[in-house]
């Protein structure tokens, strides 16, 4: 496999597509005041303008765009290059980033009277520069240019979760960003280690030349372990749940739908682009074993959790987990390689399908503080009367994570699945199964909790700007509507069917009553039920709820400090050790 | 066995550093030992033949960090007792020790495996120099064939100030960072603060302007430019201006913004982003490397100077 490494036709949208959200900070920064708002639209239409002919560029072409910047070629130079999940990736972080970006355009506009107002002004700088780190991220054939980006994820990301300038959320940004450089110094270490023995960067480059050896097992174990840590995989995330739920919303949703997919990404870089066969089978079902218990975790917890935000920002922690499962799965056991297949798509798709659901649920859950002041999901009762539509999105984004036809998590589900049963790795499919029942559980109390009449002496609910709930609504579609991408995807479409036909809608009905029985069992409290139902509930709870307890207990353990630093040198030690004894 | 010696000093030294550095367990001694560790770093990287690399560290991992570092401790004096009492168990302390030094040992044995001479891509840089027309190969990477890197480094190093920055509480949002020093007018700092700077700007302007053919370069001299511009700030000479200020937000974007106009001038003349056209990329250079230094110098300042503290009147 000789890399081809001259720029194609359509390349040059591809450092477009990077530096023009940079330009737009420079110019916001410059300009400063009322105009960063105006600058950040304007970036936002061009920037998705960009994404849609790099999407339509590499339709015609077929194959990866390249680009190689100045002219000079690697190994001495940089190339920039789209493959299909680059370019699924670019379209996805462009329509939620301007779904985002209408909704913020409300909540961070620069009060009257002010030249310029702290949080605005930080807010659509921070903004456009995560999309353009992310841009790179996708597209970046060379892994010190990666570092870069991963440089600029982290100081584009921090900033945002402080934005209310509480003391908390400035505690939380601290500690995001402490840990998210461990992680960076981790990758870097790798990174030096790699150029050491192969002389080479760039990843096409790279590919052909790595053999095994200590120290690529060792630089490949250090990178995955600082990546998890800046990804927030379990039990590395000791950072995510106070950044993801004291940011504001609109930060929130660009934290946790699109941030962590940055390192997400390079993973799957690492794994199935430098070295995919090299780092065998037993470090991948180490990595979907943390996943695993990242579901388990982080879907129990968000059963437990007093506010609407916590309650997400755990779901994002089991949704994490989620995308991690695929990794066994694309591991070829005929070649002893990871391979691009169904299982890579099923977890990009995964990856989108949550960046668009993630998103619309934090911005609902934006609107719900809006509209009760508060966001105590025991006393939502009356919000789907005062705003239907942000009840709307948060049901749909949530049935859209739970893979119910025809939603982008359905159509993953079924492809990790398919790839389960093919390889024989039938605890996968347990643990697929299970993970959807567990996002149904949390979504249903949350539904329940919000469909419920409020009493006779409820304070009214404020109402809350329409644009704001479509552009919302409109994300929560998107994910609902993933499915759809099968007809003109490299995946197969025979595994869309019929929502209604009696097969799917049973089981979408099978996974909903699991759900419920789930969060019947472990949430806590438990909204009002009938006087039957809360009799039998209440003897298998005196079980499950010190078992949710006890994982709770553990949770916070692994979120001190000291622990999730030793957690993190052991995950590195035991990818190093893993990788060592599978050959 | 002299020789031996030579090398074996430094490098004993900041293995000890380095051990007293992360086991003493007040802020200040550890800064300290921090310092005199970037100090012995830099020596050997002369030790080595690097002297690039001696220079960015001593600019910016000894010097930089360093004066960070020596700040942030003095705030947290307050805090240290705190801290302490919050020490983890001796088990954890215990898993840690094994832990890392586990992760020690297998970074060691691997840095014995790999191939000696390591592979490099210097001969190869050193061949395509001739275009570039510069003479040090470093800067021809960075310039040339890694321009994008340096390019996104100048555009972190900006997102590293808004970070700074959105540590402002709101009301104070546009107006000027840090305290206000007030320093004996007629004391030693003071004193220092008027004869160094003409001096030490013409030592900053030197190592940039020698990078071209020389070790050096825009990041080592506008470090330098930006401490002379602290010692007069601490010495109460000046005052950081408000980060509200127009003139200051345009040269803040300048270095970066020239950079990517340059990269398109590549695009107009060669049709390739960031390329030079023949026998313009010396000059081209020499503009991004102008324009970059003193938005360099002053977003490092500006990092050193801290979030905005005083509200513009």
């Amino acid at each position: 496999m000789i890399p081809d490494a001259s720029t194609t036709p359509g390349g040059w949208l591809l450092p477009l597509a990077i530096l023009m959200p940079f330009v737009g900070v420079l110019a916001g920064l410059a300009l400063g005041g009322r105009h960063a708002r105006s600058v950040a639209m304007l970036t936002i239409a061009a920037g998705l303008a960009a994404a849609i002919a790099i999407a339509s560029a590499a339709l015609r072409m077929g194959d990866s765009l390249v680009y190689v910047l100045g002219g000079w070629s690697p190994p001495l130079g940089i190339a920039l290059r789209a493959d299909g999940i680059a370019v699924a990736m670019i379209v996805a972080v462009a329509v939620v980033i301007t779904g985002i970006g209408i909704y913020a355009r409300t909540d961070f506009a620069t009060p009257r009277g002010v030249g310029e107002a702290r949080a605005p002004m930080l807010y659509w700088m921070l903004l456009l520069a995560v999309w353009g780190s992310l841009n790179l991220v996708f597209v970046s054939g060379d892994l010190f240019t990666l570092y870069v980006a991963l440089e600029l994820l982290t100081f584009a990301g921090v900033p945002l979760v402080c934005l209310d300038g509480k003391g908390e959320t400035l505690r939380a940004a601290l500690r995001y960003l402490v840990y998210a450089l461990a992680g960076s110094v981790l990758y870097l270490l790798g990174v030096v280690l790699l150029y050491a023995q192969y002389g080479t960067l760039d990843i096409a480059l790279l590919a052909p030349r790595v053999s095994p050896g200590a120290a690529t097992w060792t630089a490949m174990a250090m990178m995955t372990a600082g990546l998890l840590a800046k990804t927030a995989l379990f039990p590395l995330h000791l950072w995510l749940p106070p950044a993801h739920a004291g940011a504001p919303p609109a930060a929130s949703a660009v934290l946790s739908a699109l941030v962590v997919k940055g390192s997400f990404f390079i993973v799957i870089r690492l794994w199935l682009d430098v070295a995919p066969g090299l780092v065998g089978l037993p470090a991948a079902q180490l990595l979907a074993g943390l996943g695993a218990a990242a579901i388990l975790f982080g879907s129990v917890i968000a059963l437990r959790q007093a506010r609407l935000k916590l309650l997400i920002a755990y779901s994002t922690l089991a949704q994490i987990g989620y995308l991690f499962i695929m990794f066994p799965l694309a591991f070829d056991g005929a070649t002893g390689m990871f391979v691009h297949g169904d299982a890579l798509n099923a977890g990009i798709l995964q990856a989108i399908s949550h960046a668009t659901a993630k998103a619309a649920m934090f911005m609902a859950a934006g609107l719900v503080y809006k509209s009760c002041g508060h966001d105590r999901i025991a006393d939502l009762a009356g919000i789907a009367r005062a705003s239907p539509l942000t009840v709307l999105t948060f049901v749909f984004g949530g049935v859209a994570l739970m893979g119910v036809l025809p939603s982008g998590a359905y159509l993953a589900k079924k492809l990790l699945l398919a790839a389960a049963d093919g390889s024989g790795q039938w605890w996968w499919e347990s643990v697929l199964v299970t993970g959807g029942l567990l996002t149904t559980s949390y979504v249903v109390l949350v539904a329940a909790q919000m469909l419920r009449r409020p009493a006779a002496d409820a304070p009214p609910r404020a109402s809350v700007p329409r644009p704001q709930e479509l552009a919302a609504l409109a994300l929560a579609l998107c994910s609902l509507a993933l499915g759809l991408t099968a007809v003109f995807g490299p995946v197969p479409s025979s595994f869309l069917g019929n929502p209604l036909a009696p097969k799917e809608l049973g089981a979408t009905l099978m996974t909903i009553a699991g759900g419920t029985v789930l969060a019947l069992l472990f949430a806590s409290p438990l909204p009002p039920l009938p006087a039957a139902l809360s009799a039998v509930a209440s003897r298998s709870r005196r079980v499950t709820l010190p078992l949710g307890a006890v994982l709770e207990g553990i949770d916070a353990l692994l979120r001190r400090w000291a622990v999730a630093g030793v957690s993190l040198l052991l995950v590195a030690l035991a990818f190093g050790l893993l990788m060592h004894g599978d050959v | 066995m002299i020789v031996d010696a030579f090398y074996a000093a430094p490098a004993l030294l900041i293995l000890a550093l380095g051990v007293y550095t992360t086991f003493v367990r007040d802020t200040f001694p550890a800064t300290v030992g921090f310092l005199a560790y970037g100090l012995l770093l830099t020596v050997a990287w002369v030790q080595l033949h690097g002297v690039d690399v001696a220079l960015t560290e001593a600019a910016i991992g000894g010097g930089l960090t360093g004066l960070l570092l020596v700040r942030a401790s003095a705030k947290l004096r307050a805090t240290e007792a705190g801290a302490r009492a919050q020490r983890p168990s001796l088990a954890l302390r215990l898993a840690a020790a094994v832990l890392c030094g586990c992760v020690t040992l297998a970074l060691a044995i691997t840095v014995l495996t790999l191939p000696d001479p390591a592979p490099s891509l210097a001969v190869e840089a050193l061949a395509h120099i001739a275009p570039t027309g510069v003479g040090n190969p470093i800067t021809a990477v960075l310039m040339a064939y890694r321009a994008m890197d340096t390019l996104l480094e100048s555009i972190v190093l900006l997102l590293a100030l808004v970070g700074v920055w959105s540590l402002a509480p709101d009301r104070a949002w546009g107006g000027r960072p840090g305290p206000r020093y007030n320093a004996d007018p007629d004391g030693i700092l003071a004193f220092i603060a008027r004869v160094l700077p003409p001096i030490g700007i013409i030592v900053g302007v030197y190592i940039f302007w020698v990078g071209a053919d020389a070790p050096g370069g825009k990041f080592q001299g506008a470090t330098i430019v930006a401490a002379m511009w602290l010692l007069t700030l601490m010495a109460g000479l000046s005052d950081v201006p408000p980060i509200s200020r127009r003139w200051m937000r345009v040269l803040l974007v300048a270095g970066p913004a020239v950079f990517i106009a340059v990269g398109i001038v590549g695009v107009i003349t060669t049709g390739t982003f960031l390329a030079y056209p023949d026998g313009w990329a010396k000059p081209l250079i020499l503009v991004i490397e102008f324009a970059l230094m003193p938005s360099l110098a002053l977003t490092l300042g500006l990092v050193l100077a801290g979030a905005p503290e005083r509200p513009a009147p």
